[in-house]
């Protein structure tokens, strides 16, 4: 029993292991989404996060631990915001002819996404540190993130309520605009995009190359408009 | 490829100092996105070796949320007390912000004209 607990205890307190365990869970998440045809309902990372807090319940072992491990992959958001910059800018030259009803629409967007899940949330009474969570919902994980520590709310919880909206989102989305009769592109991937960040973004490239220029758009543009305007709301309100 | 590497993380850095230095309420990295965006629009257009980079990142964008997604396991208490809450916020508001968007957006098309069917399918 001995040499066991002897690797174990090497395992845990390496970076390696915590590494290791969350791309192996991540590819498991994304071989069953391909394999679903990509329903958003088998979203790869919901499925990772299942598979890891399993793991994790089951061995005993802190998040802590884990985190001390798996924080090289979440270092790594820094940088890949900042890399956000370039589809900005690949999809900046398609918005020329219409750069006023897309910015009023993106900011009328993103104030309802804040303003409406905290004052539903507020309603059937969530506590503060959960209305905070829930205000950067629409908004792509890492700088959701961001908001909501800088405003007092949980990175983490934030982050499993930004997930939880793409997919909402991304389920949602289509089939309401259908029932809006809603058909221009444009307007479609722009919904999409300002409602649910990243992963309405990657559904609606599949849909159309337009709607995918615009979701991706419309992201990136809620994301900054939301990051400057929701700490200026929020001080104001209380 | 380690270059423009460097270069994100220069902007990341100089994002983050420059919200450290002026209590700006924006994330340093969204500052150091507005920081490249501006650069590239200077120079007109991307080098391929960044448009590689930016690709091969954001292409699995989604991995990076996982260890943090992981941190539900430390809220799973409040989730069970407020699951009503969360679940009919996250519903109705997106719902509604897809609604109102798209609305907006085709409203303010038909007002002002703005190229509107040469792109329509």
């Amino acid at each position: 029993m001995a040499p066991f607990e002897d690797i174990w205890v090497y395992l845990s307190a390496s970076p390696l292991l915590s590494l290791t365990v969350t791309l192996l869970a991540y590819q498991a998440g994304y071989w069953v989404y391909r394999k679903g045809n990509l329903n958003p309902l088998l979203n790869p990372v919901v499925l990772a996060v299942l598979v890891l807090v399993g793991l994790l319940l089951s061995t005993g072992t802190e998040y802590r631990t884990y985190f001390d491990g798996a924080q090289f992959v979440h270092f790594l958001l820094g940088p890949a915001t900042v890399a956000l910059a370039v589809p900005l800018y690949n999809q900046f030259r398609h918005v020329r002819q219409a750069t006023g009803p897309l910015l009023a629409s993106i900011l009328v967007g993103s104030l309802a996404a804040s303003v409406s899940a905290v004052a539903i949330a507020w309603a059937f009474g969530a506590a503060e540190t959960t209305l905070i969570s829930l205000a950067p919902k629409s908004v792509t994980t890492p700088i959701a993130m961001g908001i909501s520590e800088r405003l007092g709310g949980l990175p983490s919880l934030t982050a499993v309520l930004v997930i939880l909206t793409g997919v909402i989102g991304a389920m949602l989305g289509p089939p309401l605009l259908n029932l809006m009769r809603i058909r221009d592109w444009r307007a479609r991937g722009l919904a999409i995009g300002v409602a649910s960040h990243g992963i309405g973004t990657a559904r609606a490239m599949q849909v159309n190359e337009v709607a995918g220029a615009f979701a991706g758009l419309a992201m990136g543009l809620n994301a900054l408009a939301t990051a400057i305007l929701l700490p200026l709301l929020w001080r104001w309100l209380v | 490829m380690l270059g423009f590497m460097t270069l994100l993380l220069c902007c990341q850095l100089v994002g983050e100092l420059i919200v450290l230095a002026s209590g700006l309420p924006l994330p340093g990295p969204v500052l150091g996105m507005v920081i490249l965006f501006v650069g590239l629009l200077a120079r007109g257009g991307v080098p391929d070796d960044l448009q590689a980079l930016a690709g091969g990142l954001l292409r699995h964008l989604s991995l990076l949320f996982v260890p943090a997604g992981v941190g539900v396991m430390l809220h799973l208490a409040l989730i069970a007390d407020e699951w009503l809450a969360i679940t009919l916020s996250l519903v109705l508001s997106t719902a509604l912000t897809v609604a109102v968007t798209a609305g907006v957006m085709v409203c303010l098309q038909r007002v002002s004209g703005a190229g509107s069917s040469e792109q329509d399918p």
